[in-house]
């Protein structure tokens, strides 16, 4: 568990001494092994978690956010690798930055890792403020005059929430210190296990601040306004990161705050306020979703409307709909981030994030682009992935529990943004046969599918005597295909056949959720 | 807030800081120079000390004397210290007239509304806190709604302020009406934490000192008025 947190806090401050390139590796095993770690966990956690030293704590909840967590650290970490030594003469590339990037990333994910192993509700407020902090100065790094502003909105909007979540974290302490007398430290365990006894008007006050302030990093409507800017405008593996992993982390904060007011309020209460906030989520993502016209703005609307997800699978409150919703983290873990992964590809081959002018992406980047298309479909929730398998669950978990018009608009809302990512979506395929064999009058994109089909046909991948140096390599990077495969066979190992170990996290942390354990 | 009987010293003392944290709120979203504004967040974080320091001898909180100390270097001292180096630094933007700061132009509305609807608002968070049964017998009966509405001007301030700094101020300000609300509730919290909540305040300044550099260096201005190409 220590170790989980002393490896990227190390790999951080190596980045700074050693060359650009050491960094780079180093951040990338660091991601492994954390990765590795995390799933070292898994066992301890079904058993029925752990104390380790001080204020670390685990248990099946924490641990499926861990994974989630380390999954994306590991993939945006080797993926990094091949987007700094891609980058060309802007903004990342120069080496002083570069060695903030590797620094920031790892410390970024170090924080996002120490939030869900904090039995404390303070210090996981604390390890969720840094989280925002570092990853405001990574969103910044790219040096665009839109970054600078994305960083600023970012930091404000998040900070600004985060303190309203650190009164609710305030009022669990005086509800805590009434029932648990004053030599309470706000550890969760005994909080959890008192919450019967909490003062009702403080349990309450703690759980909507603590919705409204940690959904403001979650991205729940209508505090998520920071969120497609600071998505959109990262460099493409911090923007996995954000999406990925880091929402999650923030809708991890929720559930333990959800867990306090179910004990304390009963489960009505807790779950009305999670349900109202997941479907203004999902109405207005699934809007946007429609005429998106920047391919990462569009992929942060759908993080919106995922995290929609998870808050209406909460509030239905049934077994199945909270499986759904543990499982839904980790496939939009391996998902977005993947799709994130990919658009960055895209754009760096491109040189635009417009949908429009990626037209022909399929044929340009032979890897690449069918793999993004297939993320956008486990995004959209396409059968043999795993997201499939966890938005049927919180459909059927919402009609078992009697939420039957919640649950018919859930799948309204669902096609309707399945609808936005398949019109982009096509909008990636080859303009047709006869549009492909001109090739010539798509001038807006550089990458041009007739030339591309060209030098495929031709086998030349490495040869690039084209007139356009940028596509005539096809993929940039190996280094930046192999995460998003890894993040593809991932999504349909979870789709197809969950192993039986992560059904009884699953399980497990249901029961947790439930307080039933 | 059914006070029967009348405040005694401790609560009453508590009640009139608390209030004097609300009138600085007031006075930074008024003001118009910035460097007055450093200088009334300043004298708030004063009053956050001074409240804490009666705080832990009322209540006998030894801790709290320490942590009153460590509050008053970092927010009188360090973060007063780190905002005028910015704005000695933004000088030239065309924007920020004159040697202190003139901001007075940044508001998106007229003072006087702005005014209006912040006691408006400050008000209806004040009524509203005060139907929560919250405050248990050791607390000062108005602090806790006090607070509530300061968290409310500050939030209005970084609304209608559209410089940098302004917004930064607003939000440190905010976690100063947190600090007050917490002394109210959570005095007893564990030094250890409070420690932590302290140093994580630091490392927020040192981020928005860097990002307001970097917006300063990119927009020559300290206004945030440029700052809408991201939309939709």
């Amino acid at each position: 568990m220590i170790a989980l947190l002393a490896v990227p806090a190390a790999a951080a401050a190596g980045s700074l001494w050693l060359p650009p390139r050491a960094a780079a590796l180093a951040s990338a095993a660091s991601g492994i092994s954390c990765l590795a770690l995390a799933a070292g966990l898994v066992p301890a956690a079904v058993r029925g978690g752990l104390a380790g030293p001080g204020p670390l704590r685990l248990d099946a909840l924490s641990v499926i956010f861990l994974l989630a967590t380390a999954f994306g650290y590991a993939c945006a970490a080797a993926y990094s690798v091949g987007y700094l030594s891609t980058a060309g003469g802007h903004g990342l590339a120069r080496p002083g930055r570069q060695h903030w990037y590797w620094a920031g990333l790892n410390l970024f994910a170090c924080s996002m890792l120490a939030a869900p192993l904090m039995g404390n509700l303070a210090l996981m407020w604390v390890a969720v403020e840094v989280t925002t902090i570092v990853s405001a100065l990574l969103v910044a790094l790219e040096g665009t005059a839109a970054a600078a502003e994305a960083a600023w909105k970012y930091v404000l909007l998040a900070s600004s929430g985060l303190a309203i979540a650190l009164l609710g974290t305030m009022f669990a302490y005086y509800a805590g210190a009434r029932a648990l007398g004053p030599g309470y430290d706000l550890a969760f365990a005994p909080l959890l296990h008192a919450s019967a006894h909490l003062p009702a008007t403080a349990a309450r006050l703690a759980f909507v601040l603590a919705v409204l302030g940690y959904g403001t990093k979650v991205g729940l409507v209508p505090v998520h306004t920071w969120l497609p800017d600071a998505h959109s405008e990262a460099p493409s593996p911090v923007s996995a990161l954000l999406s990925g992993s880091l929402l999650a982390v923030s809708f991890y904060a929720i559930l333990r705050f959800f867990q306090i007011a179910q004990g304390a309020l009963g489960p009505r209460f807790p779950r009305d306020v999670l349900l109202a906030f997941g479907v203004a989520s999902l109405l207005l993502a699934a809007l946007y979703l429609l005429d998106q016209r920047d391919v990462k703005r569009m992929l942060a609307y759908s993080s919106v409307e995922h995290m929609g997800i998870l808050a209406v699978g909460t509030g239905f409150g049934a077994p199945v709909a909270l499986a759904g919703v543990l499982l839904h983290v980790l496939a939009h873990a391996a998902a977005k981030g993947n799709a994130f992964l990919g658009a960055g590809v895209l754009a760096r081959a491109f040189g635009t994030k417009r949908i429009p002018s990626l037209r022909g992406a399929l044929d340009a980047l032979p890897w690449s682009g069918p793999m993004f298309l297939l993320a956008l479909g486990a995004l959209g929730a396409l059968p043999p992935f795993g997201m499939f398998r966890s938005e049927f669950e919180i459909v059927a978990g919402g009609f078992e529990s009697g939420a039957t018009a919640a649950a018919a608009l859930l799948v309204v809302l669902l096609t309707l943004a399945f609808l936005g990512l398949s019109a982009a979506g096509t909008a990636l395929l080859p303009p047709g046969t006869s549009g492909a064999a001109r090739g010539a009058p798509d001038r807006a994109a550089p990458g041009r599918p007739g030339a591309a089909r060209a030098r495929m046909a031709n086998g030349a991948a490495g040869a690039s005597a084209g007139p356009e140096p940028a596509l005539s390599r096809g993929e940039p990077s190996a280094w930046m295909v192999v995460p998003v495969l890894a993040g593809l066979v991932v999504l349909l190992v979870l789709g197809v056949h969950p192993p039986a170990e992560l059904q009884g996290l699953l399980s497990r942390a249901v029961d947790l959720l439930r307080g039933a354990a | 807030m059914s006070a029967g009987h009348a405040p005694g010293v401790y609560a009453g003392g508590a009640d009139v800081i608390a209030v004097l944290i609300l009138l600085a709120e007031f006075g930074m979203l008024r003001q118009a120079l910035a460097r007055d504004q450093v200088r009334l967040y300043a004298a708030q974080s004063g009053l956050i000390s001074a409240l804490a320091v009666i705080v832990g001898a009322v209540r006998g909180l030894p801790e709290l004397y320490l942590l009153a100390g460590l509050s008053a270097a970092l927010k009188i001292m360090v973060i007063p210290l780190v905002l005028r180096r910015l704005l000695r630094a933004g000088r030239v933007g065309a924007d920020l007239a004159g040697p202190d700061g003139d901001i007075a132009r940044s508001g998106g509305m007229s003072l006087a509304s702005t005014v209006l609807v912040a006691t408006a608002v400050a008000a209806a968070g004040f009524f509203a806190a005060s139907h929560f049964t919250v405050g248990g017998a050791a607390a000062p009966p108005a602090a806790l709604s006090l607070s509530v509405s300061v968290v409310l001007v500050a939030f209005i301030l970084m609304i209608h302020r559209r410089d940098v700094l302004s917004q930064a101020i607003g939000l440190f300000s905010l976690e100063n009406a947190i600090s007050l609300a917490a002394l109210v509730i959570a005095a007893s919290l564990p030094l250890v934490l409070e420690a932590a909540l302290l140093f994580d305040l630091l490392v927020a300044v040192i981020v928005f000192g860097l990002l307001i550099r970097i917006h300063h260096g990119r927009a020559e201005s300290l206004s945030t008025t440029d700052l809408t190409s991201l939309r939709g």
